[in-house]
């Protein structure tokens, strides 16, 4: 048998003008785990499609285990042995683990005999690599981690013997990414080959065995990775020398600009996502919430700018309370001086069907700058929008093109560019550099330190704990909807981690 | 994750594929045509000639058009909120209530130029209030606008069947409709302007100046959606309502003043056939250009420069259809229903059927000519 899983022979592969694969090649050792890096829009993703038979290579060769295959569906790639974990996972939510497992694999019309397959076969894999989960519990009821392990089983399921997982440490804590690598390392064991596609430098040192990189659509190197550095691979990645940790100087905090007391949101159903949250952040500081998604931060977020309901407390800009009926003006709020760049920027932070030019006034359009009478003023807020797009370098710089063409990066510079340049004192940032590529991520991180600098408050809300680490001046950790301790940047990864699962202070000290 | 469509030049997005769409509803409908053991060809001439082919053909057509034009804007502006106006035959017909107000307290007084601006305020004013209704329930309490304007439809025909059966019909009269309404009640034709052209009108051809009142909408349409903050507002919300929340857009006030602005356009609707051909308030005169307006506005991509067009292909079938019904006997006016809904068919709900197809097709002679589309950033 062949000694590669995988190998890609010069494969190509264009949308209209725009190749997003070009003279692939890539060997991937059986038994191995290889990951794959590069910037969003290298071309990751589009490979591993291809891979899995949502797309097809203009052009190329696919070889698995040494033989030539054609793999035009998904089907073809089970069929190879080829099993997949989205980012987004493909999960019935209100189905068993088990009905999960067997979606697509029912067999005959009366289910029970397959359920029964599954559930020693389950068994067998469960002790085999360690992958636990209750065969009966439904998925929405699972916390994210066991859900992702769901999403392997059923790859595993279904005989893959090669696993692709596309950037699947993104809703992880840092404990449970610990025990999926842990998972990675006796599926290696096994024989099994892994390909970690991530964007996580830091992960890629910790498990793979190789690494290839990516850059606008070419592999640009493979490295064996006890022989590379992350200062090397993300230099392959960029293309040139990139500053991975942000130099700043010391917070000199002023006057409280923003204090939050006692605040409780419930989400539409009733549950209480904020519990309970006091703290102030004050002019020349920036205060990161680290968290796992989903333990509040989002609804925090909204509520104190305004968007969401709270149920009680007060939140104070400038010594003035805002209105948390649900009801509040964000324009007026605005007006106030509360800056917002949502997480969601493709539903909220930005109209993707708009101009570029459309989207720097979202939010300041009834700003007399932008209008003459009841009319928009298209002249001013075109050159308004040539000016942010020269000043914060996005690109292409157009500023007709439609939003949904700009790259992940540059659509985040362009709700950055809106709100910083409306002169703020206090932004609220969520998830800033989410599904952006390196080099944007540097530029975004020193211009909040920036912001900071200038004296304004800064509220970052992040899942990077990394991004947390080394841009805040305190770090405030939410767990379940509550606030369970403060620490300041210099805290340890496994401490902050500790605080994010849950585990109480005492606990992690011991 | 779905295919990444290469996305059309602007001539074949906006020409080439409503052309096939519209092509294929002919061939089509040209096998019914065939299947009652008529030629279709022949079908065709007819229809077109029946249209086109004559100054009065012509001037029906544009009278049709009229209608869907107004009908089609109502639907797009609510489109580009997110909103389904399926009320636009309501709204007409109740705005006929408006005019008739209007036309009988001044008529008799008053020219026809001092009439006709209170008419639209009235037709307009009458459209918006039959708007408000399901537009407010919507904004507060989430009754899906589709469901509430579709009813509003049922109540707009009871009480318009109430109003000139007991209220507006004249003493002694057996047809339940208004008075004639005299000189002051009666737009001027615009027979003279096909006559410019060389072209013979009869002067009870009904193509009259609310047509121009429908283009001058159509123009304040594109202002207002493309030039106007309240456009902006719209079109935010329009596509997403979570980012005109964070804009700071009000729900309710964008959801109602939309379809103010849509039961407004839908009720001028009204002057058409009312003032400017019946000159009378008749049972049914809507006759269904709220629902066809629905075609209309989708077949014009919810564009004033779509929509004008569109109306006038619908007009051409509803005038072409009808030489067609009196020319071949074995064709039926139900038939041409069918022929008008196999456009709508394909011109609106499997607008996109062929897109893929050509899409591929251009991307393969000339990717230089498509750019790509949204792909998110899983590229």
């Amino acid at each position: 048998m062949a000694e590669n899983a995988i190998e890609l022979i010069g494969i190509n592969k264009s949308f209209g003008a725009v190749r997003a694969n070009r003279d692939i090649a890539l060997e991937i050792p059986r038994g191995t785990i290889h990951g794959i890096i590069g910037e969003n829009g290298a071309g990751k993703s589009t490979l591993m499609s291809i891979l899995y038979g949502f797309y097809q290579a203009d052009s190329g060769e696919i070889r698995v285990n040494g033989k030539p295959t054609a793999i035009k569906t998904p089907n073809d790639a089970i069929a190879a042995g080829i099993g997949m974990v989205h980012q987004h996972f493909m999960l019935v939510e209100n189905f068993s683990v088990l009905e999960n497992v067997i979606l697509g694999a029912e067999g005959e019309a009366l289910l029970t005999k397959s359920i029964a397959k599954a559930r020693s076969e389950l068994r067998r894999l469960e002790k085999e690599y360690g992958l636990e989960v209750d065969p009966d519990a439904l998925i929405e009821e699972l916390p994210v981690g066991l859900q992702q392990r769901v999403e392997i089983l059923k790859a595993l399921y279904r005989g893959a013997e090669i696993l692709i997982l596309d950037e699947p440490t993104g809703v992880l804590t840092p404990a449970e990414a610990d025990h999926l690598f842990r998972i990675l390392e006796q599926l290696k064991e096994q024989g099994k080959t892994v390909v970690l596609i991530t964007h996580k430098l830091r992960e890629i040192m910790a498990i793979t065995d190789n690494v290839s990189v990516m850059r606008q659509g070419t592999m640009v190197a493979t490295r064996k990775t006890s022989e590379t550095t992350v200062e090397e691979l993300a230099e392959l990645m960029v293309g040139r020398r990139v500053l991975l940790r942000v130099e700043k100087g010391e917070a000199k905090p002023g006057a409280v600009k923003l204090a939050v007391k006692n605040l409780t949101v419930k989400d539409s159903r009733g549950v209480t996502m904020v519990d309970d949250v006091s703290f102030d952040i004050r002019a020349g500081e920036i205060v990161g919430i680290a968290g796992v998604a989903g333990n509040g931060q989002s609804e925090l977020m909204e509520a104190v700018s305004g968007i969401r309901k709270a149920v009680s407390g007060t939140v104070m800009l400038d010594g003035t309370p805002i209105d948390l009926t649900g009801q509040a003006d964000p324009g007026e709020l605005r007006d106030r001086g509360l800056a917002h760049v949502p997480e969601d920027r493709h539903h909220v932070g930005l109209v993707l069907a708009f101009d570029e030019s459309e989207n720097s006034i979202l939010g300041y359009h009834d700003k007399p700058q932008y209008l003459k009478g009841p009319f928009l003023n298209l002249e001013a807020i075109q050159k308004d929008a040539q000016d942010k797009i020269e000043k914060y370098d996005i690109r292409p710089a157009n500023p007709r093109l439609k939003t949904a063409n700009f790259s992940g990066g540059n659509q985040q510079k362009i709700v950055l560019a809106r709100e910083i340049e409306q002169d703020p004192g206090v932004l609220i940032v969520g998830q800033p550099t989410r599904g952006v590529d390196v080099g944007a991520i540097e530029f975004i991180h020193k211009r909040l330190i920036a912001m900071r600098d200038q004296g304004k408050a800064v509220l970052l809300i992040s899942v990077e704990l990394d991004e947390i680490r080394s841009l805040s001046d305190r770090i405030l950790v939410m767990f379940a909807g509550r606030v369970v301790g403060e620490r300041g940047p210099e805290t340890s990864e496994g401490e902050l981690g500790l605080l994010m699962a849950g585990v109480e202070h005492k606990e992690a000290a011991e | 994750m779905s295919t990444p469509y290469a996305k059309l030049p602007a001539w074949a997005d906006y020409g080439l594929i409503p052309l096939i769409n519209l092509l294929v509803a002919f061939a089509v409908a040209g096998l019914v045509v065939l299947l009652v053991g008529e030629n279709p060809l022949r079908a065709a001439v007819i229809l077109v000639e029946g249209a086109f082919g004559s100054g009065q053909g012509i001037a029906y057509t544009l009278y049709y058009a009229t209608n869907f034009i107004f009908t089609g804007l109502a639907v797009a502006v609510a489109f580009h909120c997110g909103l389904f106006n399926i009320g636009g035959e309501g709204q007409a017909y109740i705005a006929g209530l408006g005019i008739a107000i209007v036309v009988l307290a001044f008529d008799s007084t008053l020219p026809w130029w001092v009439v006709f601006p209170m008419a639209i305020i009235a037709s307009a004013l009458f459209g918006a209030l039959w708007a408000l209704i399901p537009a407010y329930l919507q904004a507060k309490r989430g009754s899906h606008i589709v469901i509430t304007t579709i009813m509003f439809n049922f109540i707009a025909a009871s009480v318009m069947v109430y109003m000139l059966v007991n209220v507006l019909k004249p003493a002694g009269s057996m047809a339940p409709q208004t008075r004639q309404f005299l000189e002051g009640g009666q737009l001027p034709k615009l027979g003279w302007l096909l006559a410019e052209f060389g072209l013979k009108v009869r002067p009870s051809a009904p193509l009259n100046i609310s047509f121009l009142l429908a283009l001058a909408m159509a123009f304040l349409v594109w202002v207002l959606i493309w030039r106007t903050k309240l456009g902006y507002e719209i079109r935010t919300y329009g596509f997403s309502s979570k980012a005109a929340r964070y804009a700071g857009i009000s729900e309710t006030r964008i959801i109602i003043v939309t379809m103010l602005i849509s039961g407004a356009l839908a009720g001028m609707m009204a002057l058409n056939p009312i003032m400017g051909d019946q000159h009378n308030v008749p049972l049914d005169f809507a006759g269904g250009a709220g629902f066809v307006g629905i075609a209309v506005a989708l077949m014009g991509r919810s564009h004033p420069v779509g929509i004008v067009p569109a109306a006038i292909l619908f007009g051409m079938l509803y005038q072409g259809g009808a030489e067609l019904a009196f020319e071949m006997p074995n064709i039926s006016r139900d038939m041409i229903v069918i022929i008008q809904g196999l456009v709508i068919l394909f011109a609106g709900a499997l607008e996109n059927m062929f897109r893929p197809t050509i899409q591929g097709i251009f991307a393969s002679f000339s990717p230089r000519s498509v750019g790509i589309a949204a792909k998110g950033e899983r590229a």
